[in-house]
């Protein structure tokens, strides 16, 4: 019995190092800033007065290994620093946006599933047909064109002539439809192969040929028999790449002009403010590890073959 | 090689070439000139692309950007492959705690956050430029070559030949250079494609998020950053870089899909 709690045991143990890891070089980032981070914040003009402080608000006047442990036990506290000038708190205004991101990825997932599972399905089923190579095709260019040309095209298309969605913005249900789209076209090209592969494969399996035997029409051995199982692969890939949308909604929020974290990210790098840099990367970063950790120890709990190992 | 492999190589073929002709193709001054009376205009036969909206030609400006895509790309793919490489068949061939600390712990951390997350970050703080904006991707870029180099590594050490070779006296790195390393090169070659189209969609990536290559030097990226004011009154701004970074990505896409395929007969039967 205590067999699967020691496996959950252990896969929480294997993700300190790793988070451990991410906080280390999160930390050091400020210290591959050319030249004085604090020079360059308090400007050319600045007396030595005002540099200092600058120095001392970046903590960077304290020997290193004590700037390390100042970093770790600010994060404990929920201090991630502030910013020099408005003194807003860095953990606040993070939290105020990542909903908006975490809505904006959910929405994204939404779509690509929706997308991917009857095309790949369609796929698998008529393999070697012109429908399987469209949608090979389909799934090719959604891997291939960035978001940030595809974005512009969707608006231009649904919200400039057909006037069916708003242009950018947060405020109006509707907004979402288009960023959700491009943030997931990547992801439900993805899918829409490992959808096709995986119903490949078990479509050859012999408890298949049974279904069939027993004369169940071919939609319901797809739906009721096939899919079942060959969601599992999916599955993973799902909340592996929950946190690859994080990383994308980067770029898709500087499109649509998205109030979430990626754009605060954004704008933190070009005001010049690191805590706040520091601050976003780490949280999209450990949300990443979590959601991984979080999917592999679904993925045990629900695909027995796995649980006996 | 399938059909999409061999098209996708003359695409690629046909990129590289403008790349390297582009001094003559599209001399500096020619990128640069501007005339705000022409802001705007859309594609004619004179400015087969349009101008931007500083009046200036956006045909000259993508066949210059193909020069940036190219040298970020294939400068990424040599270092992290050559970096990867080393790595990786160091940790394979020697094992023990090298091996441990390398597989067990530095793959897994590089695997467990997003690539690119890492490289908006050291851009962010390096500061952009051509130069970081390689590191970077460099520095996300390897670990996919070293794992795979391992792999191959600890799948062609037990080989006879290998053994023979050490009977004879071959140095490690003798071993590593002349032995593991032809026999590994199939699948980096692969990766290497594969690679090429993720360095070129990460530099475009990072050039719109403007922590590429800095003014007044034209990416494709930049491009349809900088004219986000003009998406909608002149969508050839957007249109004409996006597609080309598609067809660049696509294009090495295919090519490494196609190799995989030829290389691997187990694809095929699928």
């Amino acid at each position: 019995m205590l067999g699967p709690f020691l496996a959950v045991a252990r896969r929480l143990l294997f993700v300190l190092p790793v988070l451990w890891a991410v906080v280390t070089l999160v930390f050091l980032l400020i210290h591959i800033v050319p030249g004085d981070p604090a020079r360059e914040l308090a400007g050319e003009n600045a007396s030595q007065q005002q540099y200092e402080a600058v120095r001392a608000d970046l903590g960077l006047d304290k020997p290193l290994l004590t700037q390390y442990l100042n970093y770790w036990k600010g994060l404990f506290r929920g201090d991630w620093g502030q910013n020099p000038v408005t003194k807003q708190k860095v953990l606040s205004r993070i939290s105020s946006r990542y909903p908006a991101t975490i809505e904006l990825a959910l929405a994204a997932l939404f779509f690509a599933i929706v997308i991917s599972i009857p095309l790949g399905v369609t796929a698998a089923t008529h393999k070697g047909t012109l429908i399987d190579s469209l949608s090979t095709l389909v799934a090719l260019l959604g891997i291939s064109l960035p978001s940030f040309a595809l974005g512009p095209m969707l608006i231009l298309i649904f919200s400039v002539q057909l006037g069916l969605t708003p242009v950018s913005g947060y405020r109006e249900a509707a907004s979402i439809i288009l960023p959700a789209i491009t943030l997931g076209a990547a992801l439900s090209a993805i899918l829409t192969r490992i959808v096709r592969s995986s119903v490949l494969e078990e479509l050859g399996e012999d408890y298949v040929r049974t279904a069939r035997a027993k004369g169940l029409p071919e939609r319901q051995v797809i739906y009721k028999h096939v899919l079942k199982n060959g969601m599992i692969p999916v599955i993973t890939i799902v909340g592996l790449q929950f946190g690859v949308l994080l990383a994308g909604a980067i770029i898709t929020e500087r499109v649509f002009s998205w109030p979430g974290i990626g754009s605060l990210l954004v704008d933190s790098i070009s005001e010049r403010d690191y805590k706040l840099t520091q601050g976003c990367i780490l949280a999209i970063a450990a949300t990443y590890v979590l959601v991984n950790t979080a999917t592999d120890l679904v993925y045990r709990f629900f695909d027995p073959r796995i649980k006996l190992r | 090689m399938n059909t999409a492999a061999k098209a996708g190589i003359v695409i690629a073929a046909f990129m590289l070439l403008v790349a390297i002709l582009s001094p003559l193709l599209a001399p500096w001054d020619k990128v640069q000139r501007q005339d705000l009376n022409a802001r705007l205009d859309r594609p004619t036969m004179d400015h087969l692309m349009g101008r931007d909206q500083l009046g200036r030609d956006v045909l000259a400006r993508i066949i210059y950007g193909s020069r940036i895509s190219m040298l970020v790309g294939i400068s990424v793919v040599a270092i992290s492959s050559i970096l990867g490489l080393a790595l990786g068949a160091f940790s394979g061939y020697r094992g023990g705690w090298p091996d441990k600390l390398v597989s067990g712990f530095v793959f897994n951390v590089f695997l467990s956050f997003p690539g690119i997350l890492l490289a908006i970050a050291m851009v962010a703080f390096l500061g952009p430029s051509i130069r970081n904006l390689i590191v970077a991707l460099s520095a996300i870029g390897w670990v996919s070559y070293a794992r795979l180099m391992r792999a191959q590594v600890l799948k062609v050490r037990e080989l006879d030949f290998i053994t023979a070779a050490r009977a004879l006296g071959a140095s490690d790195f003798r071993i590593m250079t002349r032995h593991l390393l032809p026999n590994s090169i199939q699948p980096l070659i692969v990766q290497a494609s594969l690679g090429m189209a993720g360095a070129i969609l990460a530099e475009a990536g990072l050039s719109f998020l403007g922590l590429g290559v800095p003014e007044p030097i034209p990416s494709w990226g930049k491009m349809i950053d900088d004219s986000r004011e003009f998406w909608f009154t002149a969508p050839h701004l957007f249109i004409f870089p996006g597609i080309m970074i598609a067809l660049a990505v696509l294009s090495f896409n295919f090519i490494g899909d196609g190799l995989r395929e030829k290389l691997d007969p187990k694809q095929r039967a699928r």
